[in-house]
């Protein structure tokens, strides 16, 4: 099991507080550089013409009438295309789910709306915009399908399974015979709408081809190591032939975790005319990738009269491409969460005539955790009870599925102190009980769950003569707050202030990291850098007791701190040299250290690894227009130690709004007759605007985990988990109408 | 002076045009056809104004034009001849400030209340907030989100944005 090692040595300053983001002056002051705008002489600009149909194949493309405008170098379709890699293996990318992977403008097949069919290419923006219009494609149309209820007969379960992603265990007792026997019985289906990441920065790629004729590649990814492999796959580049850099990234939700086509047409182009290339998506083309995949999911719950579970069941069915069996975690949850006999989970796809989908903030868990929670709610109401009540009677510590303890797990923390900072002793639970003026008021409850993961990362340190820290590795920071809890982890190692320590990020020429995403990057490339820094400590440490009439010389490394840039005797703050004065004097400029971190499989062989929360949800309903607005959250989080909570707080009321956009506006909408998302711009697909958030409290329950030195578990998704369900709870609660179908809009309360 | 009397104009010939951005006045030829926000962006290197949807929609282009907030996105260059413009990047020189490195009071408060995650959307929240006070109808917290309402945050930092834009409002940041 992991040692615990404070990473300065019990001399904590910047770890643990609030601290402002480090990369806060470039972001106010528009010094900030996103992938589609960096600049490169004599820049060509792509804009890609997109299919518009779903299902079928080009019969012919003319791009005559754009390449005589003016101003246009080229239009590139399938037929005239450079080669590329033939086995479509090699356009796999790290996260890839199993299937064959989209292969831009490869042949005249067309597999969803959306899809490039060609890249015009020309001097200047406008004109590439002008001149896409003008290119003609003719096809041969089949009907698409992508109605998920209408496909229902065809649901499989995917023969290949999706690394990374556990399939649902195996069903245990009899939850059919156990239901039967039940006397309290819920059972009922739940749906949710397709959902698309959006962003702020539409997707963006700028490959700069420089005078040796290698490539410098600005790619809008949660993680650049994965565009380097896309494109070394692709295009058979050489590791010194192209470098990828993405040090901002304009929000990703997991809709960056994977390379996108405009990466690939922009390096296809590059190549073709030898000159620098951008290719940046229009909004619209936005809905022409991954999605979080609607639901049709059946929650079946039989319980006693003291709301004890008897039998739990939980089916999933959502869409997938025709080309990939995307996967998501959307069932595993019921079987962690509660205490239960007897259990059976499962998980289907549909193949539709859409792009792949793929994560989107807490994949599977939103979706899923959204019909489990509501059931719970409808269960509590059965049987008469208070939902977190219902919750306690089925509290679990052990993992049901594993067998296993957690290896914390404060959520009974989370619902008292949650239910304290809301009030929740005051609630009526009668629906229609409570009402300010002419609203309706509602108060909800939910559990939320996450998983606490590790992924391999790399962090290589750097200390200067002249007392200055660098850290680094390939990762992305999301607008998380990476580069200032790297910042915070290496300032405390070794005593230095924040603004002494500079975090790179987003660079394949920095150590090996792995995509930031899962709510992985604090606890992995976290604990990497502390032991970079450690390491770097520990060399210095050498030097300074190796000094001439050192104050160190008999001192062990155990009894050393790092504090306002020396290194001292612990609690002898004067017995001690300066971190430059060891340096110069052991003759070093530099000391250097690379550390990678993992997860802790001594560890995870004893214990299971969540994130859980409570969330508590104030609707007010407007009884005759039907509008809800969500007038209060309180979120009691467990998510182990808090690094930055400045920055942590920031990911949980973020991920509550999402959470209220998908309870209530999310929601693209599909014509199946053409297969095509009709509502692709924010006018018509709802993202929450300023008046639509009103409070929103967090509390972070700070827990005690082993799992990693930092005890961290990560706090990017858990926010956004439970809040929609903790939203459609508080609906009925106001209106005593239950929604099962999200959004809930104004149509299904009239 | 009758308007067919004027020289054929076409969507891609430029015309000459002079704006004052971040306080520089600049001499530009530009064609019609193209937006505030691309003249910023891909003309003069003024990244610091992004566009989020290219239709008005999401405010992330959102610059002052003579003080007023606008979305450049939906803006031609040419309409805005003679115009001052600021920027972003030009924020932190407005008013007394001008010819100082300092941050503006609204720069220092965003940083102060966490108001961004990813930073894209900031810019315009930015001129969107400094915008807002110049017109001062806006007081209260409702008052703030329903006239900020057209600058979209999808990483969701709505209510520090609001902490912010109050902090700056009733009495400047901290």
């Amino acid at each position: 099991m992991t040692k615990q090692i404070s990473p300065a040595a019990g001399l904590d300053r910047h770890v643990g507080s609030a601290r402002s983001r480090v990369d806060g002056p470039a972001k106010v002051t528009g010094l900030a550089k996103y992938a589609g705008e960096f600049a490169a002489p004599d820049l060509v600009h792509g804009y890609i013409v997109t299919s518009t149909i779903a299902r079928g194949r080009i019969t012919a493309i003319d791009s005559s009438a754009a390449e005589a405008v003016p101003g246009v170098i080229k239009v590139l379709t399938h037929e005239n295309r450079e080669k590329t890699a033939e086995k479509a293996k090699a356009y796999a990318d790290m996260v890839a789910p199993p299937g064959t992977p989209l292969r831009p403008l490869h042949d005249a097949n067309v597999l969803f709306s959306g899809q490039p069919v060609a890249l015009v290419l020309a001097e200047d923006f406008e004109t590439a915009r002008h001149a896409a219009a003008l290119v003609r494609v003719r096809y041969a149309a089949e009907a698409p399908e992508t109605d998920l209820a209408a496909l229902l007969p065809k649901a499989y379960d995917p023969p290949v399974k999706r690394d990374g992603i556990k399939p649902p265990p195996k069903a245990w007792g009899d939850a059919d015979t156990a239901f039967g026997a039940a006397p309290i019985r819920v059972e009922r289906e739940y749906r949710i709408a397709d959902e698309h990441h959006n962003p702020m920065e539409p997707h963006a790629s700028t490959v700069v081809v420089e005078p040796d004729g290698t490539y410098t590649v600005y790619d809008k990814i949660q993680g650049v190591a994965n565009s380097l492999m896309y494109l070394q796959g692709a295009f058979g580049l050489k590791d010194d032939e192209v470098r990828v850099l993405n040090p901002y990234f304009g929000g990703g939700f997991g809709g960056g975790l994977r390379p996108q086509f405009q990466l690939f047409l922009a390096m296809l182009a590059a190549r073709d005319l030898k000159r620098s290339v951008r290719v940046t998506l229009a909004r619209d083309q936005m809905w022409s990738f991954t999605y979080r995949p609607g639901y049709i999911q059946t929650v079946t719950l039989g319980a006693d009269e003291g709301g004890a579970l008897q039998a739990l069941k939980h089916h999933v069915v959502h869409g997938t491409s025709r080309y990939e069996d995307y996967q998501e975690n959307g069932v595993n949850w019921s079987g962690v969460l509660y205490g239960c006999d007897n259990v059976t989970l499962s998980y289907n796809l549909v193949q539709r005539d859409t792009a792949t989908p793929g994560d989107m903030r807490a994949p599977g868990a939103v979706s899923g955790m959204f019909g489990l929670e509501s059931a719970m709610d409808e269960l509590a109401y059965a049987t008469g009870q208070d939902p977190i009540a219902l919750r306690l009677v089925n509290y679990t510590d052990r993992d049901p599925v594993e067998d296993k303890p957690f290896g914390s797990k404060a959520l009974k923390a989370c619902f008292a102190q949650g239910a304290e900072r809301f009030g929740w002793s005051r609630r009526d639970p009668k629906p229609r009980s409570m009402r300010d003026g002419r609203e309706l008021v509602g108060w909800g409850v939910a559990t939320g769950i996450w998983e606490a993961l590790m992924m391999p990362s790399s962090v290589r340190a750097v200390l200067t003569s002249d007392g200055k820290l660098e850290l680094g590795n390939s990762t992305g920071d999301l607008g998380t707050g990476t580069y200032t809890i790297l910042t915070q982890i290496g300032a405390d190692a070794l005593g230095l202030p924040m603004e002494d320590v500079t975090t790179k990020l987003g660079d394949t020429k920095l150590a090996e990291a792995p995509v930031a995403g899962g709510s992985w990057t604090a606890a992995s490339s976290g604990t990497a850098a502390m032991k970079a820094c450690r390491n770097i400590a520990s060399q210095v440490f050498v030097l300074a007791r190796g000094m001439e009439n050192s104050p160190l010389a008999n001192v062990d490394f155990e009894r050393v701190v790092f504090t306002g840039g020396r290194i001292a005797v612990a609690g002898e703050p004067e017995r001690g040299v300066s971190i430059t004065e060891a340096m110069r004097a052991g003759g070093f400029d530099r000391i250097e250290a690379t550390e990678k971190a993992g997860p802790d499989t001594d560890f995870a062989k004893q214990y299971e690894c969540y994130t859980h929360s409570a969330i508590f949800a104030e609707v007010k309903v407007d009884e005759e227009l039907g509008q809800v607005r969500v007038t209060r959250v309180v979120s009691a989080i467990a998510a182990g130690k808090i690094l930055n909570p400045k920055t942590a707080r920031s990911q949980i009321v973020g991920a509550t709004v999402m959470g209220i956009g998908s309870a209530l506006h999310e929601e693209s909408m599909l014509d199946h007759r053409l297969g095509r998302y009709m509502n692709r711009n924010f006018g018509e697909y709802h993202v929450p605007a300023h008046a639509d958030i009103h409070d929103l409290d967090v509390i972070f329950v700070e827990e005690e985990d082993k799992a990693n030195p930092l005890g961290v578990k990560g706090v990017g998704e858990i926010g956004i988990v439970g809040t929609a369900a903790a939203i459609a709870n508080a609906v009925f609660h106001a209106t005593g109408k239950r929604v099962r179908e999200l959004p809930i809009t104004v149509d299904k309360l009239l | 002076m009758l308007l067919e009397q004027s020289p054929p104009v076409s969507a891609d010939t430029p015309i000459p045009i002079t704006l004052t951005i971040n306080g520089q006045r600049r001499e530009l030829q530009v064609a019609p056809w193209t937006t505030l926000l691309d003249l910023l962006r891909e003309r003069l290197d003024l990244t610091g104004t992004k566009k989020g949807c290219d239709h008005g929609q999401c405010g992330a282009c959102t610059v002052l034009v003579d003080g007023t907030r606008v979305n450049a996105c939906l803006a031609l260059a040419v309409m805005k001849d003679g115009a001052e413009i600021t920027t972003v990047e030009g924020l932190a020189g407005l008013g007394e400030r001008k010819g100082s490195n300092a941050l503006h009071p609204i720069q220092e408060a965003f940083i102060e209340h966490d108001a961004f995650q990813c930073g894209y959307c900031t810019p315009g929240q930015l001129c969107s907030s400094v915008g807002l006070m110049n017109e001062g109808h806006a007081k209260s917290r409702d008052e703030i989100r329903e006239a900020m309402s057209g600058n979209l945050c999808r990483c969701g930092a709505y209510t520090n944005i609001v902490d912010a834009i109050e902090d700056v409002m009733h009495g400047g940041a901290r």
